[in-house]
């Protein structure tokens, strides 16, 4: 494990997008009267969106303005976070789970797999043509589902070795793939059936 | 006011006391790291934790625990020794043990505190942390490795200096104190983060392996560097001084000093002067000896009216050599002495007109400020922090009339100049209101309303000011018979060391004497043809030619001594006993560390030496002797380390003031006097916080 | 068993419409208005009454927390902040809430920041939930738009808003004070309390914290009533709970249960059972990764609730029960979570920021036997040495799971290592 680096290369400016200052309006108007600093994570967040799934210093400083936050003050939110990627990132962002109970459903498998066929290990590294780079995170918090790769915003759940490299053969494809249970199942329930609640099962065919 | 035990010894401490306060008033000691009594509370290294009871049967950090009614805290318990084992074990897990090559070893909180509570040996096995070094600017080297992450730096820049530049970057055993993308801590009190830091991770870099600690002799003594008079101890090896430290002073300095207070003395080893000089038929300065310098002056001053003899002194001039010399002018028969080189049009004859008569620890009292013509972050660095302190506490509104400054606290800009001031003074202007509205108002006037030619007008005003908006309040009760003590809220904020001491021994012009402007024009002129300087190193000698002849006394080949027909080798503040007044009129002993160089004297040796050659030898010959002169003479010299009472009176002189802005007497910080303008270290400051923000380079120029 | 009936969370599983229309159905906000008119003194006297234990781990009585909130707060504003940053590894039983029902969470906020005089609500969620969010967001504009909350509440005079904050990736902000410093826009560094919360808590006003379950269960204990609530499970362990049963399982899943049944059971009859049978059972961590790990012996029996699991020395935590089989390298599974804790520690105070540290390298050696014996003891007096000695309670966390392991498995660790001795191979050289 080693602390995350910032990029090399930075770019010279940062500025948000028109609609994304007027989101920034918004956002800044749910805290109270000289608590913007508050909105420090959801305009991290907007940057990294806007940037290309990653935060450049530049970003920083804008926010730190925006929000009158001294920029060392930013930084250390930048940094503490670790959604917050300091460096550019590929289309695909894998976030695979190997905490114990997606290890005990065979973690090892989805990164052996995301090895095999991207040649990635783990530590933010990113496929030569840029599509996919790989992190491998702390419990995702959907552990009845394990194990879990997120990719971008979604969960990928059920997996295993199969099932991932599915998953990879369709991202390469440039498809999405529903998000959730990749093993048939609707969402946290019992893959032998639901052993509740049976009542509130939507008829056959109106699933 | 809650009454506990600690360890059976019952104390009463004061509500809102922490349990650690309540250890320390119970006599025992309490290990720390991260508390710091001057920061806010951060409970993070764990170091200081005691039992209490009633509580959960696990230790309590004491420093941030608030003393309670009827607790029973131990110190010493089973569980408190094992909590401290296991602490200290934690912190040197990843600490390297590098005491040899650390700068730290030998005054270093972490190796100190290893003895008292540290293992004899480690069973860490695994690989050690290491981190990279941070630029911190030329006066901070880092050796982060060492960094057990107390965030004493982190608080200090932002609490104190009030620059948000530090910070705790990461998250875990990743975490790395930084400053923002690794620049230069941009604070004129930067490099008190090395005296915070409890272990070798920030140092000194001008001191970096030239030392260990032990090997020092240490003074103490006071800064000349500005009027503040912040208590120091010089640090000397043989006959170096190797490093200037603070001294804590609550009334003064806290324990914090100046970039410049600590870093300006490598200046003291370069471009001395060891030797007298001479200026020879070819009109050149010549080494000569002790005798053939005072003969030149004492045929110079033969026959010679005291009208055509005059004394300036400087900025860093102790007061009994100032003395010393005044005595000798009146000998001569010379009027046309000062102390304000600068020209400012301070009034010698009301004490309270010239003082900085809140004191600086009343600061903390006041409830409104005006501050006029003063820059005081670079003016007086370690004051501006008492002010920072005071506006931090809230309810402070602060008004500045003169050049925008870069403060560390928010004030309202509400004019340049002597105009605005007016506006104030009738009562016109909206920052009147709010001057009317606190009950303990203060003004600080400072050098750069004072030295111009309407400097006399500006300070009747100032002081029509202080008058009209209750800034002098006689002791009173209130309402409820409560005693409220004496206020006095007008300040004069002086820049230079020997400023307040040259006024109170009346170091300024006698009947018909001339001040420095008329000093100057007449050596320019040929009326006056004698005219001794005393460290005089800010005005410009150079017009005087060959009319008159120049006498500097001084400890380094600055300004004053170029143009200068014999030239007295002198001592610096660190190489001499004497009193300094600060700019409040406290009165402070510095002590000398080390001996002048080479041939160089204790500046009041030269001038009783010289009394003798001139036939008007002095009445002392030791300086307890010189001292109880006077003292005889001015006997508030003998009130030491006290703020003094000034009384109330008339000053200044009422007239027509210029439409010219005010301006801060300093440009740069970190070169106002010949040592600091010597200092190598000085001019990389220059370099790093001065030039750079102007967009200067160092070859320009 | 519980009987569909008494379960809270009828639209666990996401079957039917998460959206306003659908909440309605399930009877949310029906009574809203009613339950606004008692007095504050009145829902939390109820919420006391119906026994409601905090759902986010500490278990902490419900009504008893908000009944420590100022009676008169003056207009200053008051705070209500909703735990939404689930991350303890083997809980996911708030994601549910949020994305399948955030009505009875929007709800709940409504009625429990009426009850402790609240201004507003403040649900911090964790950032990787962001297509929860977006369900939560929607709820509470619905609730917005349908005036159930904002000015003049569910038309019950009170004004009331619920904001959505998004973190952005750190467990320690599931610890109440982090999570109130990230909501400040600054690191999750954990408070040092005093003070607490309830008198300085979010922007320096009284703050409640609480768990999203916590919350979410309040309409119904208002609508069914304290009594219905509270009979279910065992005396001070009341109501229904979500279990997540994750892990060696035939049928991992989510589910509501009642309070206090078997351990055995909960598997057995939700989740179809241990892998291999319940004699291929190793061990159980019951309530997250922070609760000490339980062997079969125990678990055989043992009920989850509160007191049952704190008395078999461990706790019921978030009720997250990790299963773990006979083919598990139980030393490799608690050293995953020795890793956890490293990379979540926040490094503000050093037994944490040291301790998470050298726990973790400690324990990577334990799972091939690179060690010495004496080390098990050694490591045991480093759990010790970050236990209780921290800001917070993440400290404490990291230490169980090892001692639990050594506690229980001291034979295994010591086999390893007198393997490795002995010159066999390490187990990570033999993959």
């Amino acid at each position: 494990m080693s602390a995350r680096e910032f990029a090399k290369d930075q770019p010279d400016s940062f500025a948000f997008s028109a609609e994304n200052e007027e989101t920034i309006k918004a956002i800044i108007a749910k805290y109270p009267d000289g608590k913007q600093a508050s909105a420090v994570i959801p305009l991290l967040d907007l940057a990294q969106r806007q940037n290309d799934n990653w935060i450049p210093v530049k970003a920083m400083e804008a926010i730190a303005e925006r929000l009158d936050m001294a920029k060392i003050r930013v930084m250390e939110v930048a940094t503490f976070y670790t959604m917050f990627n300091l460096a550019p990132v590929g289309k695909y962002f894998l976030q695979a789970c190997t905490t114990t109970p997606c290890w005990l459903r065979g973690s090892d498998q989805v990164m052996k797999c995301v090895h095999d066929k991207l040649g990635l290990h783990g530590h933010y590294e990113t496929t030569d043509d840029g599509m996919f780079t790989l992190l491998e995170v702390e419990c995702l918090g959907a552990c009845v589902n394990a194990p879990i790769l997120q990719v971008n915003d979604d969960f990928y759940e059920d997996l295993d070795y199969e099932k991932t490299a599915e998953l990879l053969d369709a991202l390469k494809r440039g498809e999405a793939p529903p998000v959730g249970s990749l093993a048939g199942r609707n969402k946290s329930e019992s893959s032998a059936g639901a052993t509740t609640l049976a009542q509130m099962r939507p008829a056959a065919g109106e699933d | 006011m809650p009454k506990l035990t600690v360890n059976g010894i019952e104390v009463e401490v004061q509500p809102g006391a922490t349990v650690l306060q309540a250890c320390e008033e119970a006599g025992f000691e309490i290990p720390r790291f991260c508390y710091h009594e001057r920061l806010s509370i951060a409970g993070n290294c764990r170091m200081c934790m005691v039992e209490i009871k009633p509580g959960p049967p696990k230790p309590t950090a004491s420093c941030a625990f608030p003393a309670g009614d009827n607790m029973e805290v131990f110190t010493d318990s089973e569980m408190v020794k094992k909590a401290r084992h296991g602490v200290m074990e934690f912190l040197l897990i990843n600490h390297p043990l590098d005491c040899p090559i650390c700068d730290q070893g030998g005054e270093c909180d972490l190796q100190d505190q290893a003895m008292a509570y540290g293992h004899h040996s480690s069973r860490y096995d695994e690989n050690k942390r290491a981190v990279t070094n941070k630029n911190m600017g030329p006066l901070i080297e880092t050796i982060m490795t060492r960094c057990i992450h107390c965030t004493r730096c982190v608080r200090f820049s932002t609490e104190v200096a009030g620059v948000d530049q530090m910070g705790l970057l990461n998250r875990g055993g990743e975490v790395e104190i930084t400053t923002y993308l690794e620049s230069a801590l941009d604070s004129e009190l930067s490099a008190n983060v090395i005296d915070l830091c409890p272990v070798g991770a920030l140092t000194s870099k001008p001191y970096a392996f030239t030392a260990r600690s032990w090997e020092l002799r240490k003074t103490e003594s006071v800064d000349v560097m500005d009027a503040v008079g912040s208590n120091i101890r010089v640090d000397a090896r043989g006959g170096e001084v190797m490093r200037v430290l603070p001294r804590l002073n609550e009334d003064v300095n806290e324990e914090w000093i100046s970039d410049k207070t600590r870093f300006a003395c490598d200046g003291l080893k370069r471009q001395r002067l060891d030797k007298p000089y001479v200026r020879g038929v070819d009109g050149k300065l010549a080494p000569a000896s002790w005798d053939d310098a005072f003969a030149a002056i004492a045929t110079k001053a033969k026959g010679l009216s005291g009208e055509k003899i005059a004394a300036i002194v400087g900025d860093l001039a102790d007061a009994e050599s100032m003395f010393a010399l005044k005595q000798l002018m009146g000998a001569l028969g010379a009027s046309s002495i000062d102390c304000r080189q600068d020209g400012a049009k301070l009034d010698a004859s009301c004490r309270a007109g010239y003082l900085f008569n809140s004191t600086i620890a009343g600061i903390e009292d006041a409830d409104a400020l005006l501050i006029v013509g003063s820059n005081p972050r670079w003016e007086a660095a370690v004051l501006n922090a008492r002010i920072r302190k005071r506006w931090l506490a809230g309810n402070f509104p602060i008004g500045m009339v003169g050049a925008p400054v870069s403060a560390s606290y928010d004030y309202d800009q509400l004019g340049a100049g002597p105009e605005t001031l007016s506006q104030i003074a009738d009562g016109s202007h909206a920052f009147a209101k709010v001057l009317d509205a606190a009950a303990r108002p203060m003004i600080i006037v400072g050098q750069g309303a004072l030295a111009r030619a309407d400097g006399a007008a500006v300070l009747a005003t100032a002081r029509a000011i202080a008058e009209k908006f209750g800034m002098i309040q006689p002791a009173s009760s209130d309402a409820e018979g409560n005693e409220v003590p004496t206020w006095n809220g007008f300040n004069v904020l002086h820049t230079a060391a020997s400023r307040v001491g040259g006024l109170d021994m009346g170091f300024v012009p006698g009947d018909g004497g001339r001040d420095t402007a008329g000093i100057l024009e007449g050596a320019a002129k040929g009326e006056i043809e004698l005219l001794y300087l005393l460290g005089t190193d800010e005005v410009a000698t150079s017009g005087i030619g060959d009319k008159a002849f120049v006498i500097y006394q001084g400890h380094h080949g600055d300004q004053g001594a170029h143009h200068a027909d014999v030239v007295l080798p002198g001592a610096a503040y660190t190489e001499k006993d004497g009193l300094y007044v600060n700019t409040e009129g406290r009165v402070q002993m510095g002590f000398r560390a080390v001996f002048p160089p080479g041939e160089a004297r204790e500046d009041w040796k030269i001038v009783r030496a010289l009394s003798d050659h001139l036939g008007h030898g002095l009445g002392y010959n030791t300086l307890g002797e010189l001292r109880s002169a006077l003292i005889a003479t001015h006997p508030s010299f003998a009130e030491l380390d006290e703020a003094p009472t000034a009384e109330w009176g008339a000053f200044g002189v009422s007239g027509e003031m210029s439409g010219d802005a005010f301006a801060s007497p300093i440009e740069n910080f970190y070169m106002t006097d010949p040592i600091s303008r010597m200092s190598a270290t000085m001019a990389e400051c220059t370099e790093t916080f001065v030039n750079a923000k102007a967009g200067r380079t160092g070859t320009e120029g | 068993m519980l009987k569909d009936e008494d379960r809270i969370f009828t639209n666990l599983y996401g079957w039917q419409d998460w959206g306003l229309e659908g909440a309605r159905k399930r009877g949310d906000w029906s009574t809203t208005k009613d339950i606004l008119s008692k007095t504050p003194e009145d829902i939390v006297d109820a919420v006391k009454a119906s026994g409601l234990r905090g759902r986010g781990g500490a278990g902490f009585p419900t009504g008893l927390k908000w009944s420590f909130m100022p009676k008169e707060p003056g207009d200053q504003p008051v705070y209500l902040v909703v735990n939404a940053d689930e991350s303890e590894p083997g809980t996911c039983k708030d994601r549910e809430i949020i994305r399948h029902d955030p009505h009875k969470l929007v709800e709940g906020c409504l009625i429990a920041g009426y009850a402790m005089r609240a201004t507003a609500a403040y649900i911090y969620i964790r950032g990787e939930f962001y297509n929860e969010a977006r369900h939560l967001q929607a709820a509470i504009d619905q609730a917005y738009e349908a005036g159930l909350i904002g000015k003049n509440a569910s038309g019950s005079g009170y004004d009331f808003d619920v904001i959505l904050h998004r973190g952005a990736g750190a467990y320690i902000c599931g610890e109440e004070t982090a999570l109130l410093e990230s909501l400040e826009g600054k690191k999750g560094q954990p408070r040092l309390k005093p003070p607490f919360p309830a008198g300085c808590g979010l922007y320096g006003r009284p703050t409640t914290v609480n768990n999203v379950e916590s919350i979410a269960v309040v309409g119904e204990i208002m609508r069914r009533g304290p009594e219905w609530f509270a009979s279910f499970g065992r005396d001070k362990n009341q109501g229904t709970k979500l279990f997540c049963i994750s892990g060696h399982v035939n049928n991992p899943c989510n589910v509501e249960e009642e309070m206090g049944i078997p351990l055995k059971e909960l598997i057995e009859r939700h989740a179809g059972g241990v892998t291999g049978g319940w004699d291929n059972l190793l061990a159980v961590i019951p309530g997250g990764s922070s609760v000490p790990v339980l062997t079969k012996e125990i678990c055989d029996d043992v009920l989850m609730d509160f007191d049952a699991l704190r008395d078999a020395r461990s706790g019921l935590g978030t009720a997250a029960v990790i299963v773990m089989d006979k083919s598990t390298d139980i030393v490799k599974a608690i050293a995953r979570l020795a890793h956890f804790y490293q990379h979540e520690s926040c490094g503000q105070c050093t037994p944490c920021r040291e301790g998470t540290g050298w726990m973790n390298r400690v324990m990577q050696r334990m799972v091939t036997g690179d060690a010495d014996i004496s080390e098990i003891d050694a490591l045991e007096q480093v759990t010790k040495q970050v236990e209780g000695h921290t800001i917070c309670a993440l400290g404490d966390a990291a230490a169980w799971p090892i001692q639990g392991l050594i506690r229980h498995f001291r034979p295994e660790m010591e086999r390893r290592i007198n393997e490795r001795q002995a010159g066999a191979p390490s187990a990570q050289a033999a993959e």
